[in-house]
């Protein structure tokens, strides 16, 4: 079936068969690779996109459930946050092997969207589903905090 | 696909001798310097606009290489920092070849320490030659000119190093040139420089093998085995005809399973579900967990070989029948899964020479070779664009080349003409074996009446990792595989009468070294094994500890260094309730406190202290990145992963049942780097082996109750 759906403001309409995740059509079909394959099954957070600006997990979302909506992915999120958590997340070199981390990325932009000084509790909640064989959770946290100070600032 | 473009650029601009300066080792593997179509192997490039590219002859799997090796040029060289580039090397064994190995290939730690002469001298050399250039072009003398931030001066006058690029690149370099003192380092272990992979890892333009799309490619995946060692009978795939864009079904040519291929990874996937097949089981491994944990306490009843050359096992009974008191224990290790974040995945395409591997390559010099006998092709005919790999902890370097081959098989069936991409799920990685062997320690320790050490009689039991693979010949001797015990029979106390014994246990199941290979299990047993001895004897661990190591002795006063170091830092005190672990491995020594909190059976880890001793600390902020890493990589597993058989089939699949840490299960981290002039040494790994015992010796200083199965959940506890 064709569905439209509007990917980081652009308009696609995309070939796929009903149940089909989001995160393969944006990785096989609109070559957004940044947008990371780490279960499938909605346990670690690799594929986090936004959808109507909250976070959702792309390998559990059928692409006809999303039809209509606005799709944002690392490589098309760009507010005043999105920046701030970048630039947060390169300031304490969170990063390792990297490929969990445009879905960290994409979460905590979530969590400082509506949540503009979050707790170590909160953080711990949100980000939850966001795991790192890396581990490198010390530094998501701390840049998660200096990306909310830049905000404030 | 940017750094494919980049260096097939590259490698234009070779053919086409574009001005560029070029050093890096010639055809007979020594330093060398001039255009790119005079040096054989490039470990540094400037062309004419002064961009200097490091290529970087380690795979980068997290663990900062890219970011370290770049370090020790641009010291060297006096770069710009934020200016400089890095590549990835082409695969050739040869030039450049991890000098430890032999071969080119990262693993065991090794990419500073074996780097750390070769880019530094790579560095000076382009210096030298810069500045020979200037000092020719200016008309003055050589020992005028400074540089600077990628800036050559002299008095007044400055420019970049892009003016001089094509004279040096005519000049005779100079085959040794001066190294800086480690007074005058300016970037080694000073500041914190920004990760070179940061920025393309956090605005998702970093490539991984799992992102190469090629046009006309085909994704495959393959049906396995439920059982290791199972063979394919037959497979009957008309259920899968209903999936759009599959394209078809075969049998692999070793039995091994079916490969399945469609027009996306989707596709690949639901066809697979929709393919039923029959297997023949007659090799394969049809025990549950129980029934080999149970093979391995028997084993190590009775050690086939022995570890130790000064003692036997059965020296050391003997001597424990005169001794006052004993104390004795078994430590029991599940099979555990690497589970990197990106699944093993790898492309094969075709080229007008042979094939290019695009891989998260770990170790070019086996996976080239493999791909090239499937194929059928001479070694010069596979190329490998290495790609970023999303962690590996190990997985990506087998002895047999597993998916590397898969994907070589697949490409074949499809007639070799096609680019094809393999793709693992997370069931497959999970259920797939090459697992950290399970293993079964057993130790008796005869005391005497003050409670000093007499005799330790150990015994290992697991499955050899190195038998039966080309590593054998290094890494076996009389018998014994040192993987099974590094960290017990070499290790750096000072114990009495220490013996230990070895038993292979053979299964079908693959195994693999596993972020840190044998200490995983040896430096738990071990750590727990001397806190008993502490607690039963009422000496203080760390004080203990201490007084088992002869500081006469370099590595042994080392390794009192980070004890102390950690007892300092964590504010130590006999008495108190916490964890503290050592170990020493990949010429590193790492020291740990833990400080847990226990309820009821609830335990949370709330802070680490962790000092290490790794040389010189190149990137001190790296180091601190590799502590934080692998003591959270341990962590996770040590608290909760397992995985288990049930007659033969992997019970777990995915991270739902194979969990990894998680945000709120990570504790806070302190760690300390104690100086160092001595030669660099790793810190990928050693981190990992002394953080569970710690976390465990601490539960038991909390609780009374001492951990001797993995994961704490076996041994009543579990992770909140
Ligand atoms: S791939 Fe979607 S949560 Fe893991
Ligand atoms: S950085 Fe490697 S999984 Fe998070």
């Amino acid at each position: 079936m064709q569905i439209q759906l509007t990917v980081n403001g652009q308009q696609h309409s995309v070939d796929a068969e009903p149940g089909t995740p989001l995160l393969w059509i944006l990785r096989d079909q609109l070559d957004l690779t940044g947008t990371k394959f780490g279960c499938g099954v909605a346990s670690c957070g690799a594929c986090t996109v936004h959808l109507n600006g909250t976070p959702v997990r792309s390998c559990s979302t059928p692409i006809e459930s999303v039809a209509g909506g606005e799709i944002v992915t690392i490589e098309g999120v760009n507010d005043a946050v999105a920046a701030a958590v970048q630039a947060a997340w390169r300031e304490r070199d969170v990063v390792q092997c990297g490929y969990c981390q445009s879905g960290q990325i994409m979460s905590a932009i979530g969590l400082l969207r509506q949540n503009q000084a979050p707790s170590d509790e909160d953080i711990d909640g949100f980000m939850s589903g966001n795991a790192c064989r890396c581990a490198t959770y010390v530094r998501i946290k701390d840049a998660i905090k200096l990306a909310a100070q830049k905000l404030e600032a | 696909m940017n750094m494919e473009i980049s260096r097939r650029q590259f490698l234009q601009a070779t053919a086409s001798g574009a001005a560029a300066l070029v050093i890096g080792l010639n055809i007979r593997g020594a330093l060398a310097a001039g255009s790119e179509a005079t040096v054989f192997n490039p470990f540094v490039r400037i062309d004419n606009e002064g961009v200097v590219t490091v290529i970087v002859k380690h795979f980068e799997m997290g663990q900062g290489t890219t970011t370290g090796l770049t370090t020790l040029v641009a010291e060297e060289l006096d770069a710009d920092w934020d200016g400089i580039r890095t590549e990835f090397a082409p695969s050739d064994n040869e030039k450049y070849k991890n000098l430890l190995f032999g071969a080119q290939g990262t693993g065991g730690s090794t990419a500073i320490a074996n780097s750390f002469m070769q880019y530094r001298q790579a560095g000076a050399a382009a210096r030298d030659l810069l500045v020979r250039a200037a000092a020719r072009q200016w008309g003055i003398d050589p020992a005028r000119i400074s540089v600077d931030g990628g800036v050559i001066s002299a008095g007044e006058r400055k420019a970049g190093f892009g003016e001089f690029v094509q004279l040096a690149s005519s000049l005779e370099p100079n085959p040794e040139p001066a190294l800086k003192p480690a007074s005058e380092f300016k970037l080694i272990g000073k500041r914190r420089l920004p990760r070179k992979d940061s920025r393309a890892k956090t605005d998702g333009t970093a490539t991984f093998a799992m992102d190469v799309k090629l046009p006309g490619m085909v994704y495959a995946v393959i049906l396995r085995s439920p059982r290791f060692g199972g063979a394919l009978n037959s497979f009957e795939a008309s259920g899968a005809k209903q999936v759009p864009d599959f394209i078809g079904a075969q049998t692999l040519p070793n039995r091994a399973g079916v490969a399945v291929f469609g027009k996306h990874t989707w596709t690949a996937f639901k066809a697979r579900e929709a393919i039923r097949a029959e297997w023949d089981f007659s090799q394969a491994e049809m025990r549950s967990s129980e029934a080999l944990f149970k093979a391995h306490q028997e084993l190590a009843a009775t050690p086939q070989f022995q570890a130790r050359k000064a003692l036997s096992t059965e020296q050391a009974q003997a001597l424990l029948s005169d001794t006052e008191r004993t104390i004795e224990a078994e430590f029991s290790f599940p099979f555990l899964a690497h589970a990197p974040m990106e699944p093993l995945c790898c492309v094969i395409e075709p080229t007008d020479r042979g094939v290019t591997l695009h891989d998260g390559c770990q170790f070019p010099a086996i996976a080239h070779g493999a791909v090239a006998q499937v194929l059928g092709l001479k070694p010069e005919q596979v190329e490998i664009n290495t790609l970023y790999a999303g962690g590996s902890f190990g997985r990506r370097a087998t002895p047999t080349a597993d998916y590397q081959v898969e994907a070589a098989m697949a490409f074949a069936l499809l007639g070799k003409r096609i680019p094809v991409k393999l793709v693992w799920s997370r069931e497959d990685d999970i259920r797939g074996g090459y697992y950290r062997p399970m293993a079964v320690h057993r130790a008796r320790i005869g005391l005497d009446q003050a409670g000093k050490i007499q005799v330790w009689d150990h015994r290992i039991a697991g499955k050899s990792i190195m038998k039966g693979t080309s590593f054998e010949e290094v890494s076996v001797h009389d018998g014994v595989d040192h993987t099974l015990v590094e960290g017990v029979a070499d290790t750096l106390y000072q114990l009495p009468n220490l013996a230990v014994g070895v038993a292979d246990f053979h299964s079908p199941v693959p195994v693999l070294w596993w972020r840190s290979v044998g200490h995983t299990h040896t430096a738990f047993t071990m750590e727990s094994l001397l806190d008993m001895i502490a607690h039963e004897t009422n000496q203080d661990p760390v004080a203990m500890r201490l007084s088992l190591l002869d500081p006469s002795d370099n590595r042994q006063r080392r390794l009192a260094g980070v004890i102390q170091a950690v007892r300092d830092r964590s504010g130590w005190q006999a008495g108190q309730r916490r964890g503290f672990a050592c170990h020493f491995s990949f010429n590193t020594y790492v020291a740990a406190v833990a400080d847990v909190t226990v309820e009821d059976d609830r335990v949370h880890v709330d802070k680490l202290y962790l000092a290490v001793d790794c040389g010189v600390a190149v990137n001190p902020d790296v180091i601190s990145a590799q502590m934080e890493g692998g003591a959270g990589f341990a962590l996770g597993a040590i608290l909760r992963n397992e995985v288990t058989l049930k007659e033969g089939v992997v019970v777990q699949s995915n991270f739902p049942d194979y969990a990894p840490l998680r945000m709120a299960d990570m504790p806070r981290i302190e760690v300390s780097i104690v100086p160092s002039g001595e030669a660099p040494s790793g810190v990928g790994e050693p981190a990992v082996p002394p953080t569970g015992p710690a976390v465990t010796n601490a539960i038991f200083a909390v609780t009374g109750r001492r951990i001797t199965q993995l994961p704490i959940t076996r041994s009543g506890f579990k992770l909140v």
